[in-house]
């Protein structure tokens, strides 16, 4: 081992370091919002990179048919509702709007000449594709439970968490997919060379990382979401919906999974369920957090994608082992620190 | 009296008449779902294929998936054994599944057709294994292939990347044998997960051990991973692959990265430029064209690997059907015995000849030398 190889390792270890971040990031969010432990975080990552893929190769991505379903699934659940109610008998104005989208998403797909697009183009349609699925699962997965256990929450996310793999083996078939990167320039730093898509992948992390914290410091809707996260409650009786709130989130979780799919698909083949892995490392960066911390949990996961990078080196059969192990410290740390405080509603 | 002799008049005749119409019934187990399903899809597909008829005797089957869970398969293939009363049975897709299932075939006396690539489940030969035989080619069989091309090549050291799993280390261990027969050092032995979405502290580690070439061990896809990393950490050596990576899809991930890549593999990756007096030319060629028209896409050799087992019980049935009925254990037993007299039998993947020692039956007509020369496989001549 020497200086150079040490410096591959870092640079390594903080490119895959910054995707599990992000990972924790949204996880971290999602959880202190929603009470959801989110398992199918994973799976926004797999379906964005595995739909950028498709893009590239011209496919008009069968993943368009799960959006425009789960739109209309949306809409019939609303108008369902409005039915129950006495007087508006009609499908409410948002659901149509949304309908719309999914057509709208449907006939692009279709249409567009997917493979010559600038790849920005391609990018910007993927996340207008994986994104929406967010909110729509939260709708139709966990919204009729939201006030249930934590534990029924997480069950039912892992419930959704088997079905979008299954459907990611239906939608993209078993092969596993690479994009092209985004630029094929390195930027030389004395003796390393520094892959594009290593600085692409830290500038968004770092780009998303600050996107956050002025949201939440500085936008209402993001004051709203940390207000929900402090006291639920408290915030629903300032007029705070929850439903908003979930959905918000929902969106936030699906656009950091999708961006960071998009980021490392040209680094790495990604398969359909490669996502729980991925997701699972962020966890570990999370629970280092203590499922509270922001800075902690991203720090965490830095360490993780540090840890693995070196592990691999050393010993690279044991690589998980060594990088799963470390849950369990922090687990009794965190166990014989913290006071344990029954849930209450 | 006249009663009981009636009803056993009856009985036999029925039995008579079930006797001339049986047919055979065999199970196919894949895992068409789950991690294995890049293997178990082509396979799943491949069933439609399968002959369905052989003299007067219709063959049916009964597909079963497992979703690449060990367990799931041990209880596909009980039910296919207790409720449909195979007569043979196809599969499973992953090594893990098949070795899970030996001890039960055994006990049932069901012959099993394997399309895995493990060796372990025929090798060594017991009691439990003689109902056990194996549609690829073994890992020792390619391995030769491709160290002899190593030995005349100069390659003196060697690097060895493979899977942490039972295709990874069975490969290190026919690697290691064979590079000690043939003067090659092993310098790096590196591991890694399909899943990985890095591999650079092992290519790294490979590279710096300075390698004359590096064998990467991988089934499917992933084989790539490890040669593209290298490829940009910019070693420029000679790069083998396993049998593994001889999918379409390897040329479609690994691009201009695996440009040069030698393997050995069965002859339908080169299929145009192998001689029509090769046996299996004619079988492969239509095998492909069938399933492509099918599905629409060409069939990794995983899915041959399936079609085979079905051409191997074509041929035995007839023997065994001589012998006893469909649906009884006398079949079976005739069945297996018949599998293991195969002698000469071409199929998509080579040409088999079973012996009670060998139920894999390949010789070196089961694979070429490939080279990936303009992005498309080639026949190595040297």
């Amino acid at each position: 081992m020497n200086a150079q190889i040490a410096l591959l390792l870092g640079q390594d270890g903080i490119t895959n370091g910054a995707i599990y971040a992000l990972l924790a990031l949204s996880i971290l969010l999602v959880f202190t919002v929603t009470r959801i432990l989110l398992i199918p975080q994973g799976e926004f990552v797999t379906y964005g990179a595995l739909t950028m893929a498709s893009l590239q190769a011209g496919q008009p991505t069968a993943l368009v048919w799960l959006l425009l379903a789960l739109t209309l699934l949306d809409g019939a659940l609303d108008l369902l509702a409005s039915i129950r109610r006495p007087h508006a008998w009609r499908l409410p104005r948002k659901s149509l709007v949304k309908i719309a989208y999914a057509a709208a998403m449907v006939g692009l797909v279709n249409n567009l000449p997917l493979a010559q697009l600038p790849m920005a183009l391609q990018a910007l349609l993927t996340l207008a594709l994986v994104v929406p699925l967010g909110p729509l699962i939260y709708r139709l997965a966990f919204q009729p439970i939201a006030s249930a256990s934590s534990l029924v929450l997480l069950i039912v996310s892992i419930a959704v968490h088997v079905s979008l793999v299954g459907m990611g083996l239906l939608l993209f078939g078993p092969e596993g997919a690479r994009t092209r990167p985004f630029s094929e320039q390195g930027l030389e730093l004395g003796p390393v060379a520094l892959n594009s898509q290593t600085l692409w992948i830290i500038a968004a992390s770092l780009g998303l990382i600050i996107g956050l914290f002025v949201f939440f410091e500085r936008t209402l809707y993001g004051k709203a979401l940390r207000a929900t996260a402090v006291n639920r409650m408290g915030a629903r009786l300032m007029g705070i919906s929850p439903e908003m709130a979930g959905k918000s989130t929902f969106v936030l979780a699906a656009l950091i999974g999708t961006l960071s799919g998009i980021l490392i698909a040209p680094i790495t083949t990604l398969y359909f369920d490669s996502g729980f892995i991925i997701s699972l490392k962020g966890f570990v960066g999370a629970i280092m957090g203590g499922l509270v911390s922001y800075p902690v949990a991203a720090l965490g996961a830095l360490a993780v994608g540090l840890i693995e990078a070196f592990s691999m080196f050393w010993a690279s059969a044991y690589k998980e082992v060594i990088v799963f192990t470390l849950i369990i410290p922090f687990l009794l740390w965190r166990s014989l620190t913290s006071r344990h405080v029954e849930e209450h509603e | 009296m006249l009663l009981k002799k009636a009803v056993s008049t009856l009985l036999l005749s029925a039995a008579c008449v079930s006797l001339a119409q049986a047919q055979v019934t065999v199970g196919v187990i894949t895992s068409a779902a789950g991690p294995l399903a890049m293997i178990g899809v082509p396979q799943k597909n491949t069933v439609a294929l399968l002959p369905t008829q052989v003299g007067d005797q219709a063959i049916r089957y009964i597909a079963l998936d497992d979703g690449s869970d060990p367990t799931a398969t041990v209880k596909a293939l009980k039910k296919l054994i207790s409720e449909d009363n195979v007569d043979a049975i196809i599969g499973p897709s992953g090594s893990p599944n098949a070795i899970g299932v030996i001890s039960f075939v055994a006990q049932a006396q069901v012959p099993l057709l394997s399309p895995v690539g493990t060796a372990a489940v025929i090798l060594p030969m017991t009691a439990e294994k003689k109902w056990v035989f194996k549609t690829t080619q073994n890992d020792e069989l390619i391995a030769k292939a491709l160290f002899e091309h190593m030995a005349r090549h100069q390659v003196k050291t060697l690097g060895l990347i493979g899977t942490a799993d039972p295709y990874g280390e069975n490969w290190a261990k026919v690697a290691t044998a064979l590079a000690t027969e043939h003067g090659i050092k092993i310098v790096a032995n590196e591991r890694f997960q399909r899943q990985d979405t890095s591999i650079t502290g092992q290519s790294l580690k490979v590279l710096a051990a300075r390698p004359d070439a590096v064998l990467v061990a991988a089934p499917g896809s992933p084989a790539v991973m490890p040669q593209a990393t290298l490829f940009d950490q910019g070693y420029r050596g000679q790069v083998y692959q396993t049998h593994g990576a001889a999918l379409p899809d390897f040329l479609k991930l690994g691009g201009k990265k695996v440009e040069g890549t030698i393997l050995a593999a069965s002859l339908m990756l080169v299929l145009d430029e192998i001689p029509d007096s090769n046996p299996s030319k004619k079988i492969a060629a239509d095998y492909t064209a069938n399933y492509e028209k099918l599905y629409g896409s060409k069939p990794a050799t995983f899915g041959a690997n399936t079609f085979d087992a079905g051409l191997l019980l074509q041929a035995a049935i007839p023997l065994a059907a001589a012998k006893a009925a469909p649906g009884t254990v006398e079949f079976r037993r005739a069945l297996r015995d018949a599998l293991e007299s195969t002698h000469e039998l071409a199929g998509t993947q080579g040409v088999y000849s079973m012996t009670p020692d060998d139920h894999s039956g390949f010789d070196e007509r089961g694979r070429e030398l490939i080279q990936v020369k303009n992005g498309t496989w080639t026949l190595l001549r040297d």
